[in-house]
């Protein structure tokens, strides 16, 4: 049902390297269970609204207004690649 | 006191304030057996390595509500300078300048951290074998699992590691272990809680909750740490307070049994069990009636599109840029591939390729759209039978603990564990689970669920049951801590 072109497909929207067994492996686990979630397919859900949120809560809104946040060395401490007071990504290349 | 570890958390505060025991002997003494837990049950990733600065005895935390009692909190809650890795390997080394506001108001409270608890990597699994920190094992039995995500959680207050632990519930990740391991879990209202802090699995279904050995230290737990947070704008003011739990009946209370949720696929012991505490409960003075719930075999479906979905969404900031894990490649796209390749497990990248595909061009309608619609079919079920009844029960999972390794070949088999528990968290709702007995050994979960801020009701009748049932766990906590308590 789900094919190695479509694995891969979904892969690379996912930017995810998968292993040739991975996509194989990928290609049967998905199918099975989307085999099972198919069963929404037998409901009648014409004019049913959907929801995305269990709560009544609509834009909860604050004033906007400048706060102290993390200090730039805090939020770079934990970075694989400090540089020049940002974020360091290698080259986006021909890509 | 001659054993500190066989109180319970409300006890134990208790004996802090009233100066019959010292904060620093409690946490050593929880602090050793933890410690000892390395090579046994892998309850935990990070350990104390020794009391916390600020709570000497005497200290200030010592008229705080909960006084000096030790906790143990779930790997996916942020806390300041400890490690915090959500089970992942792509969050190694990971320590978060913040702390997760659930873990601040218990701090607040006079807790102290004890030690984070191993957990299936991002909240994805029911068997707790998808952790970078390999497997975590049910203290009732150590060839079984001891359910799933937050199975460190769930294992470390069962085998007295500790005498309360937070875990997070997306479709039973609280519930389902807190049975499997004989004690009490509680998912909290959506909302009730705030999430700041958490690492994000599913965020519209996503909520922190208490581990602990009885409804009252629940209770406990959950008052102090519901309420509106501005970091969160999904958390909401709680309405009332969190009473402790009293009663010594169920007089008048109308409990529904969901014919869809304890027939088919439920193992007979567990339904032994379950019919067993529903005639407790009727003696209690409860009223008992079969109800339908006809969307609820349709949840479980929804909920693996929904959930999955999400994920893909808020797994994408793993990309070995901000934190954590960097493989390095020659451009952008191959730094995130390979990165997120190494970094994530077998169970995860599973759940983003679903999840992506239920989003993609051409796929949506038919499946994401398809279980949002089926979502609110499920809420109005609940709503429905809420009309007519206070309560639902139900079994907290088809089987009792399975062994290690039985299910991993097989998703689809794992994901069956959650039937009984997503349709309540796809609503929104809150669900108890207490022991209500052992199957051939092991412990046996009945769940209870109430509409939307119903956790006074569901505490107190749990409470009531608790009391009728009067399950030993003891005999759990015996073998823990290396044989510390024997």
């Amino acid at each position: 049902m789900i094919d190695r072109a479509q694995v891969l497909h979904v892969a690379k929207l996912a930017r995810l390297a998968l292993s040739e067994q991975e996509v194989g492996q990928m290609s049967r686990e998905l199918s099975a269970v989307l085999g099972h979630i198919e069963k929404l397919s037998e409901l009648d859900l014409s004019g049913v609204a959907p929801t995305s949120h269990v709560i009544d809560v609509v834009n909860a809104l604050r004033p906007d207004e400048p706060r102290p946040s993390l200090p730039r060395d805090v939020a770079l401490a934990s970075a694989p690649e400090a540089l020049e007071q940002g974020f360091g990504v290698p080259s986006p290349g021909a890509s | 006191m001659s054993d500190l570890t066989e109180l319970t958390g409300a006890a134990a505060a208790q004996a802090i304030r009233s100066g019959d025991i010292a904060a620093l002997d409690l946490f050593e003494a929880y602090r050793e057996r933890a410690a000892a837990d390395a090579g046994d049950l892998n309850a935990f990733t990070w350990v104390a390595d020794g009391p916390p600065s600020d709570a000497g005895a005497g200290g200030s935390a010592s008229d705080a509500p909960l006084a000096g009692v030790p906790l143990a909190v779930k790997d996916l809650f942020c806390t300041e300078g400890v490690p915090s890795q959500s089970g992942s390997k792509i969050l190694e080394g990971y320590r978060p300048p913040y702390t997760a506001t659930a873990v601040a108001k218990l701090a607040q409270a006079g807790t102290t951290l004890l030690a984070k608890t191993n957990q299936d990597e991002f909240a994805m699994g029911s068997s707790n074998e998808n952790s970078a920190f390999g497997p975590v094992r049910n203290p009732w039995d150590r060839t079984r699992v001891p359910g799933g995500s937050s199975g460190g959680s769930a294992a470390a207050v069962a085998a007295g590691l500790a005498p309360w632990a937070l875990g997070t519930d997306t479709g039973g990740s609280i519930r389902q272990p807190a049975a499997l391991c004989g004690i009490v879990g509680v998912k909290p209202t959506y909302g009730a809680i705030s999430r700041y802090g958490m690492i994000a699995f599913a965020s519209s279904l996503d909520q922190a909750g208490p581990f602990t050995r009885d409804a009252t230290d629940a209770a406990l737990l959950l008052r102090h740490m519901v309420g509106h947070d501005e970091r969160d704008s999904t958390s909401l003011a709680y309405p009332g307070e969190i009473e402790l739990p009293r009663g010594v009946d169920l007089r008048g209370l109308r409990l529904g049994v969901p014919e869809e949720l304890t027939g088919e696929g439920i193992e007979s012991g567990v339904r032994e069990a379950f019919n067993a505490t529903l005639a407790l409960a009727e003696q209690l003075g409860a009223s008992i009636e079969t109800c339908r719930l006809p969307h609820a075999p349709h949840a479980l479906s929804a909920y693996y599109l929904i959930a999955p979905a999400e994920a893909s969404a808020n797994l994408a900031r793993f990309d070995g840029v901000r934190y954590g894990l960097r493989v390095d490649a020659d451009d952008l796209l191959g730094m995130y591939t390979q990165t997120r390749a190494a970094g994530f497990g077998a169970e995860v990248k599973r759940r983003i390729m679903l999840g992506t595909y239920a989003l993609s061009s051409g796929y949506y309608d038919a499946y994401y759209g398809r279980a949002q619609q089926v979502r609110t079919k499920v809420a109005e079920d609940f709503r429905s039978a809420f009309e007519r009844f206070d309560l639902l029960v139900t079994p907290t999972a088809p089987s009792v603990a399975f062994r290690l390794g039985e299910k991993t070949d097989d998703p689809l088999a794992m994901y069956l564990s959650d039937v009984c528990t997503v349709p309540m968290s796809l609503a929104g709702i809150p669900a108890i689970s207490i022991p209500n007995g052992l199957s051939d050994g092991l412990p046996v979960g009945f769940q209870l669920c109430g509409p939307a801020f119903s956790e006074n009701r569901l505490l107190s009748a749990a409470y009531v049951l608790e009391q009728a049932l009067g399950f030993d766990g003891s005999v759990a906590r015996r073998t823990g801590g290396d044989g510390a308590a024997a």
